[in-house]
């Protein structure tokens, strides 16, 4: 029994958000009250195959799956190896906790559709596995489209402004996934397969042919596209601010940075280092364009006022972090792009949780937490604590990705990555300690009595976020902390596994 | 030797974190875990000094954390020199606070020993870190852990402090030792401090240079100018936290990182041969630090604002520290290790003066303060000991310290330095004795009796600590052994300096 | 013969695919947006299915299997028939897309009562 489970748990780890979305839709539309409970479960069911996958890789190496026990081209396989093995756990482990804090909004706001809402958060979330374990490069598409669509759909139960914005992110996503099924296509001409150890495997031999340079830019643009890589993150702004917090805490975290990962593993995986960086003579160009991207992310940033939104701008500069790390063509930028990306997917859940409690309880904008540490302690302790891992203070988890990303930088004589990354910390930590000041002071200007007392802002208990919000929240900030402190054996166990051959 | 001491040295602060923020609505007890966290510091720190003493290492792995790089540490007599300072000294300080909290009936104050235990278990971090990364961490841990301590005031004027604070020193770390730390790990393969340095030879002098004075500012609660202008900013904060972290931990932390990489990052020796287009790299610093301690003094015989005027004392009397590292013989780096202490004692002393003077009186001026001297004599008099210290008259410790930092000067072939040492000294007697000689003589100008009525010492609990620093500073003169024979031991010259 | 017929419809694709882009870029009209981004797919899906195009070429079936006179099948003689699967499920994703996109359309127009976006635009700030 447990060895059955141990072998299918590839296909497990997915089939269960599938056939749990599959069941909340339709049996909940009878029981709409069992749809919250049936997405825990099937969360906790896959979160637990996950885990279990990953101790399969760190017990047997890179696996294959086989559908139905067809191989290859013809049926449909999975390729779980260590870069993947990492981030699969944290999708169903960030949707359960983004589902554990957003329950009672959840129940408040969309009261009406609960089975609705819950069949596309689990199908979102299948879709994010799927793109992470699937070895097809036109399933990679399909699997791409239906995170998308179930992403605009929650996306949009915002209301209102949300409705435009939406549309505004379907329109520029369907540009990107198509410019990715267009590689796809020079991809298929040239080699005659879509199985990616297959390309990999064929590719060698056609790296001069100008068809497969312009299938590796088309994939390549397409996929920036869909991560919001400034400055073609147009899209992304708008449709995370505008959006409720529920669909935000699930998708901001983990959409982008799967994308992310996918863009690795084209890059690493179907084409190869030795195409990326020789072949392709412009691979040098890009840790300048993420480096331009953290900077305008960072500077955006910089001047909002609505706090959400201000996330938004940090999530635009965080994609530069990863896209550069992976450019960097060498393995210590790989590693913290790789390392980042589950750092920056904890790291962004909290901030948003973070954004959900401050609107529960104001107008969302960074002048509403004036004063709130007295009355808001623990969310505001929360934030401190994860704002010094986007800061990058040692010992949180990103400190480590970005010792990484800067020892990259510094191999590949990057100057300019370098201080576009150095700036951005410090950019960093002025947006949190712009905040952490508001809450601390609270509004100054108005103050006249005696120091230390902010009787304008009468402090009751009950402003403190609830404690189902608070929990997952914390247990976030754990995770962060524990990816710093455990990074070095993640690193060790993992990721160095992942390095691709022929990256030095 | 391997032991856990250094980590339950460290920790020991930290345990009583929990314990204070949950006995906040009974402060006798919450003071009672301060003082229980500070003396088990202290005895931890103590029973690790016959070892060190015998030249012999403690260390602690405590877990890997990159690869090949673990949070380390490693009690060297340079270590422990500089933790036994900031652990007796947060007792003084922790009875001082109590005076001082109470008696000015200040807000939040759990808060206040909540932060203040956090920043110790930090300093002693520092101190005892074993490589450049187990350092950076707890230099960081402590520039946070400290801003609650300045901000404390919650008003305007503590905000603009805290905004510079912070910004002054996130900015240099992150801007400047970050990189310089990766850099050299990439260079180096290794931060461990072993006492001899691991960056020699591995990069042209222009690459090393430009690290070291990466770090040299990257470290910028060094105060080094010019980006010293956070500590007089500091002052905002309450006058035990100046007295204890913007006169020894935080500072000294600062002058302390710099000395690890004086010391254990480039080491002595590769310092002594490297040269950038004829000029020696340490050269550039120590003039640097000249700069500093002339310029710094001057202003602060300007400062009519006792405390920042202290502070401006402190950035000198800092880069004297720096500027005998930089001087690169042993005899001057052994006199800076014990100018740590020396100015640490002394320092604190005057901090704690000023703030029971405003205690007292709510004075922060130095003119409101003439003829004060006779309504609180012991205040004054303590005082007078402490400037005696910084100055470097006898019978007081900073005296010697002055003496070797001299000492190495001329050793070292560096007598120019010799005068910077001597101007600076004439101009700290300038901006300290009056005060004192003020303080009791007022002169012509007769005091007002009127405006003396009614003011008394400060609270027992707010006079007894300086009058104690004030007398250990004095006694430190008389038996300097301990102090010298480790600040001679971190520089490896055996038993005498 | 097949080179120029397979250039032709590249060159059929290509045209269609920047008239899909001009009109999701350039056109302020929501519903005309959503237009061209169906030209959009379309081009691709013609893109892929030209790709499997073959001069003279039969369906993938078998002929004759179980008869006497079965013969086996040479693959040069049928088309690909893997770009057709595949771009059937591509039009799924594409109506599904349209779907989707319509549906935001009728929103928004029922918020603000128009799907010119400058108008929505000054009707929101």
């Amino acid at each position: 029994m447990i060895a059955a489970l141990w072998s299918q748990s590839p296909a497990l780890a997915e089939l269960f958000p599938l056939f749990g979305a599959l069941l909340a839709g339709v049996w909940g539309l009878y029981r709409p009250r069992y749809s919250s409970p049936i997405a825990i479960a099937s969360l906790v069911g896959s979160l637990v195959f996950a885990l279990m996958v990953v101790c399969r890789v760190l017990a047997e190496g890179s696996l294959r799956y086989r559908m139905g026990g067809w191989p290859g081209p013809i049926g449909i396989e999975y390729v779980v190896d260590a870069l993947n093995a990492l981030i699969l756990p944290f999708i169903p482990g960030s949707a359960l906790l983004a589902l554990w804090y957003s329950r009672g909004l959840i129940a408040e706001e969309f009261s009406a559709k609960l089975p609705q809402f819950h069949s596309l958060y689990l199908l979102l979330v299948t879709g994010l596995m799927g793109m992470t374990v699937t070895g097809d490069a036109f399933n990679l598409y399909v699997l791409v489209e239906i995170t998308a669509l179930a992403s605009y759909a929650l996306l949009s139960l915002g209301g209102g402004r949300a409705y435009l914005s939406t549309l505004n992110y379907l329109l520029l996503g369907t540009i990107g996934a198509s410019f990715y099924l267009l590689g796809v296509g020079y991809m298929y001409i040239k080699t005659g397969t879509l199985f990616m150890p297959d390309l990999f495997a064929r590719m060698p031999d056609l790296y001069g042919s100008p068809t497969l340079t312009a299938g590796f830019i088309l994939m390549m643009v397409g996929l920036w596209i869909k991560m919001g890589l400034f400055p073609l993150h147009g899209w992304l702004p708008g449709a995370y601010t505008d959006a409720s917090t529920p669909a935000t805490c699930l998708i901001a975290p983990l959409v982008t940075k799967v994308t992310v990962y996918v863009m690795i593993r084209i890059m690493y995986n179907v084409f190869s280092p030795h195409f990326v960086f020789t072949t392709t003579t412009w691979s040098d160009v890009v840790p300048y364009i993420a480096a331009v991207a953290i900077v305008a992310g960072a500077s955006l940033a910089l001047i909002q006022t609505d706090f959400k939104r201000m996330l938004t701008y940090i999530v635009v500069a965080e994609i530069g972090y990863m896209v550069g790390g992976a450019w960097l063509g060498n393995t210590a930028g790989l590693t913290g792009a790789i390392f980042h990306i589950v750092v920056d997917m904890v790291m962004t859940l909290c901030l948003f949780m973070v954004a959900g409690i401050i609107a529960l309880r104001g107008d969302g904008s960074i002048e509403s937490f004036s004063g709130r540490f007295k009355t808001m302690p623990w969310t505001l302790a929360a934030f401190v604590a994860v704002g010094l891992s986007v800061i990058g203070i040692p010992p949180t988890g990103g400190f480590f990705s970005k010792w990484y990303l800067l020892s990259g930088a510094i191999e590949a004589r990057n100057w300019v990555f370098m201080a576009a990354l150095l700036f951005s910390s410090l950019v960093a930590a002025i947006l949190v300690f712009r905040v952490v000041e508001k809450a601390f002071f609270g509004s100054l200007d108005e103050e006249h009595g005696d120091h230390g007392h902010h009787d304008h802002h009468s402090p009751t208990e009950s402003e403190e976020a609830p404690v189902g919000m608070l929990i997952p929240l914390w247990v976030g900030v754990a995770v962060i902390f524990a990816l710093g402190i455990f990074s070095g054996t993640l690193i060790e166990k993992l990721i160095t596994h992942a390095m691709p051959p022929g990256l030095f | 030797m391997v032991s856990l001491t250094p980590l339950l040295a460290m920790l020991s602060s930290l345990a009583a974190v929990p314990l204070i923020a949950l006995s906040g609505k009974r402060p006798n007890l919450r003071e009672a875990f301060t003082f229980a966290a500070g003396i088990t510091k202290l005895l931890l720190v103590l029973s690790m000094l016959p070892v060190i003493l015998a030249g012999e290492t403690v260390t602690y792995t405590l877990w890997e954390i990159l690869p090949g790089l673990a949070i380390r540490f490693r009690v060297d007599a340079m270590g422990i020199l500089f933790a036994l300072v900031a652990s007796s000294l947060w007792i003084v300080t922790t009875i001082y606070s109590i005076g001082y909290m109470r008696g000015l009936k200040e807000h939040a104050q759990t808060r206040f020993f909540c932060f203040f235990a956090l920043a110790l278990s930090a300093t002693l971090g520092v101190a005892f870190a074993g490589n450049l990364l187990t350092l950076y961490l707890f230099y960081e841990i402590l520039s946070l852990s400290t801003y609650p301590l300045v901000t404390h005031h919650q008003d305007k004027e503590a905000r603009d402090g805290g905004r510079k604070y912070l910004s002054y020193l996130l900015a240099s770390s992150i801007g400047f030792a970050l990189p310089a730390l990766i850099a050299s790990y990439l260079l180096a393969g290794t931060l461990e401090f072993t006492g001899t340095g691991f960056l020699g030879g591995t990069a042209s002098p222009a690459v090393l240079t430009f690290l070291l004075l990466l770090f040299v500012f990257g470290f910028a609660k060094s105060g080094l100018m010019p980006l010293h202008g956070w500590l007089p900013g500091a002052m905002v904060a309450p006058t035990p936290v100046s007295a204890l972290l913007h006169a020894v931990a935080v500072v000294k932390v600062g002058v302390f990182s710099v000395l690890r990489v004086f010391t254990d990052v480039f080491g002595l020796e590769t310092l002594k041969t490297l040269f950038i287009s004829g000029i020696k790299a340490a050269t550039i610093v120590a003039v640097l630090a000249s700069i500093t301690i002339l310029l710094s003094s001057l202003i602060a015989l300007f400062q009519d604002n006792l405390k920042r005027r202290l502070a401006y004392s402190t950035i000198g009397q800092l880069s004297y520290i720096i500027l005998g590292a930089a001087l690169l013989h042993q005899t001057a780096v052994a006199g800076a290790l014990s100018h740590i202490v020396m100015h640490a004692f002394g320092k604190i002393t005057l901090f704690f003066c000023a703030g029971a003077i405003f205690v007292a009186t709510g004075k922060k001026y130095i003119s409101q303060m003439v003829g004060l001297g006779r309504a609180m004599p012991f205040t004054f008099a303590a005082f007078f000991l402490g400037s005696l210290s910084v100055i470097g008259l006898p019978p007081a410790g900073g005296l010697l310290s002055k003496f070797y930092l001299i000492l190495g000067s001329l050793r070292g072939d560096e007598g120019l330095f010799m005068i910077v040492f001597l101007v600076s000294s004439l101009l700290n007697a300038a901006y300290f004795l009056p005060i004192t000689f003020r303080a009791f003589f007022p002169g012509d100008k007769a005091v007002d009796e009127v405006s003396l009525a009614g003011i008394r010492e400060a609270p027992l609990w707010c006079v007894v600590p300086p009058v104690v620093t004030g007398l250990l500073s004095i006694a430190l003169f008389f038996f300097p052994e301990t102090v010298f024979r480790l600040a001679s031991l971190a520089v490896g010259a055996g038993g005498t300096p | 013969m097949v080179e120029v017929v397979e250039k032709f419809s590249f060159g059929i694709y290509l045209v269609l695919l920047l008239i899909g882009l001009w009109a999701m870029i350039g056109k302020r009209n929501l519903v005309k947006k959503v237009i061209g981004m169906t030209i959009f797919q379309a081009a691709i899906i013609l893109f892929f299915v030209s790709i499997g195009a073959k001069d003279e070429a039969t369906i993938p079936i078998l002929r004759n299997y179980y008869g006497p006179d079965a013969t086996p099948i040479n693959p040069a003689d049928y088309a690909n028939p893997l770009v057709h699967v595949l771009m059937l499920t591509a039009i799924v994703v594409g109506v599904s897309t349209l779907g989707v996109a319509l549906s935001l359309i009728q929103k928004v127009h029922g918020k603000y009562g128009t799907v010119e976006e400058n108008e929505i635009l000054e009707k929101s700030t």
